[in-house]
């Protein structure tokens, strides 16, 4: 299991916050894209691969297509706007 | 290094930081403190209200980070970052960065480092609502080439 949380025009997009999802060992995060547009359809896979989206993996930012863990908290957002 | 990192709804009072950041050693000869403020226009658009929403835990971590890498580059005694979050009126202060130093320079420097950072890498998100509607802001150019400065 691992949980997947969602934040800002992401989330509101998606209409979700968070989620928990089954994965085996040795999945990547591309996969894990994959296997939510293939369970929640085109707009996931759209959402989630767009140019400008961040994603962290327990709380550090990540690049590329890093394997992922049982227990691992994956995040999807927007570039940042604070301050 | 002191430190402190806040990230609430309430507002803040920015005389109750500056008496903590200068009582925290006899060593402190300067005290710099940024406050950001909610405009009330951005791009030509009258704004009416924000929301700010974090990611709760990778944001303390990402400020945390980049306070350390400001204690590397100048000798600092307490640093205070305070945000806010929710709904938040033109006018209402948004963001305290506060650092204490030996040094004016040191002061100065560190907390411009640790609002040009924390503007391109903490995890806050700000919807607009003005007059043509409501939407999440992108990221300014300026903001990331401010970051980028330090870099050099």
């Amino acid at each position: 299991m691992v949980k997947i949380v969602f934040f800002a025009s992401i989330r509101e997009v998606l209409g979700c916050a968070s989620l928990d999802l089954n994965i085996g060992k040795g999945v990547s995060l591309s996969r894990l894209v994959a296997m939510l547009g293939e369970q929640r359809g085109e707009l996931w896979c759209v959402a989630l691969t767009a140019e400008n989206v961040r994603v962290a993996v327990n709380q550090e930012l990540v690049q590329g297509d890093p394997l992922l863990s049982i227990g691992d908290e994956i995040a999807f957002f927007p570039p940042v706007t604070g301050g | 290094m002191s430190q402190k990192i806040i990230i609430q709804e309430a507002p803040f009072r920015m005389q109750d930081e500056y008496q903590k950041l200068k009582s925290v050693t006899r060593a402190v000869g300067a005290v710099a403190i940024f406050v950001g403020v909610v405009r009330d226009i951005n791009d030509g658009a009258d704004v009416h209200g924000l929301h700010l929403e974090h990611y709760p835990g990778m944001t303390e971590r990402e400020i945390g980070k980049i306070l350390a890498m400001a204690e590397d580059r100048w000798p600092l005694h307490a640093a205070t970052v305070i945000h806010r979050v929710g709904a938040l009126d033109p006018g209402d202060e948004i963001v305290l960065v506060g650092i204490a130093a030996g040094h004016r320079g040191d002061a100065f420097a560190a907390c411009e480092f640790v609002i040009d950072y924390l503007k391109t890498r903490a995890t806050f998100w700000k919807k607009e609502q003005t007059s043509e509607g409501e939407g999440w802001l992108t990221t300014r150019e300026a903001d990331l080439s401010a970051a980028a400065t330090w870099e050099e």
